[in-house]
């Protein structure tokens, strides 16, 4: 257990590093899969010092769930958001700054959701709040800026908190 | 089979199309500044997720070779739009916007890139 | 067949929404617009770079693509850093 962690410091970095060595390389023969190997051994450890502590997955089965939840959505956002762009009159849309009170602590899972809330269209976070407990949302078209609040906390950070904490 | 698949790949060409042009003319059309950061988000999800996913389908099913490339392109995408679109609302909040514009950052004192409160901080002189 | 006719088509849509992007650089009233402009069409470079690639059928413009992509995010990363702050490296 001991050599494992050695060995392995971060080992989600490791499988990823992996991955991406294959994709980059464009194929998944043997050769490929030795060298990344390699490569996902010497990099994590190499750069040990400087990551002291690793992300905790609690449930890495619902990350699974998570993202199908955001595809779907940035498919509906989209169209959504196209609609308003090409027929909504620029002076009729309403522009807004949405606040909202984070029950999430750890920084990776603030940052998984502050990436969803702006790859969603219609929704752009811009910044967090000084020791991290909100995040400022711009949205495109909000009436009811309470009922945008709800959704991101109900749809999106539920689920991290259920993943990560 | 690669009928059907030839389709897909055109079908989903066609939407990417769409949904690029369309986050390019609201970079134009739209005339409040934030309101405008929220086109290149849109011509990057659909519109380049939606060639790559047509490219790496025709790859695999129309000349039957296994493409991943594709993937990783997009997935390199999906992680920079958000870091690239946070940089410039916090250029622009820096810039423009003080704390009277913003709502209330409700268990904290300040949201952390306003301009006045930089000042104080010893590294920003 | 109907391939080559959707990637004429996607073509002409990320051409002119290149097209649209370099007017909105030329005509903007402020930095940060421009910078958002240019990050747009880095996109869409990406884009009608995989499309090109599609329509040759070779695989060497994925690379072109990714190297695209890295360059544009860390240079719109410098130039939002140029805006914040007035330099880049202190």
């Amino acid at each position: 257990m001991k050599l494992a962690r050695r060995v392995f410091p971060h080992p989600y970095l490791s499988a990823l590093l992996l991955l991406v060595w294959c994709l980059l390389n464009n194929s998944f023969s043997l050769n490929t899969l030795v060298f990344g190997f390699i490569l996902s051994i010497v990099t994590p450890s190499a750069t040990a010092n400087s990551w002291p502590d690793r992300p905790r997955l609690k449930r890495p089965v619902l990350v699974v769930e998570y993202m199908v939840v955001v595809i779907w959505d940035i498919i509906v956002a989209n169209v959504i958001v196209a609609g308003l762009i090409l027929f909504r009159r620029t002076d009729s849309l309403r522009p807004n700054w949405v606040s909202i009170p984070l029950d999430l602590r750890t920084p990776e899972a603030i940052t998984i959701l502050a990436g969803t809330i702006t790859l969603t269209p219609g929704t752009v976070s811009a910044d967090v709040s000084c020791d991290g407990h909100a995040l400022l949302v711009h949205c495109l078209n909000a009436e009811d800026t309470d009922a945008v609040r709800d959704e991101i906390k109900d749809r999106y950070e539920r689920r991290l908190k259920e993943i990560f904490e | 089979m690669a009928e059907f698949f030839q389709y897909v790949v055109a079908a989903s060409l066609v939407i990417a199309g769409i949904f690029g042009i369309v986050g390019s003319f609201g970079l134009i059309k739209l005339n409040d500044p934030m309101s405008r950061l929220h086109a290149p988000t849109k011509a990057t999800t659909l519109g380049v997720g939606g060639v790559l996913i047509a490219s790496m389908v025709h790859a695999l099913m129309v000349e039957h070779h296994l493409s991943v490339h594709e993937l990783l392109i997009t997935i390199f995408l999906f992680l920079t739009a958000p870091i690239t679109a946070n940089f410039i609302a916090k250029a622009h909040i820096h810039r423009h916007c003080t704390a009277e514009d913003l709502p209330d950052p409700a268990p904290d004192a300040r949201w952390a890139g306003l301009t006045e409160e930089e000042a104080d901080t010893p590294d920003a002189q | 067949m109907i391939i080559e006719y959707a990637i004429y088509f996607a073509a002409f849509c990320f051409g002119s929404s290149l097209l649209m992007n370099l007017w909105k650089i030329v005509s903007a009233e402020g930095v940060g617009d421009r910078v958002l402009a240019l990050d747009t069409m880095v996109i869409n470079a990406i884009a009608l770079m995989v499309l090109f690639g599609m329509w040759k059928g070779t695989e060497i413009y994925f690379e072109a693509a990714m190297l695209i992509a890295m360059l544009g995010f860390v240079s719109t990363v410098a130039y939002a850093r140029f805006m914040l702050r007035g330099n880049i490296i202190e």
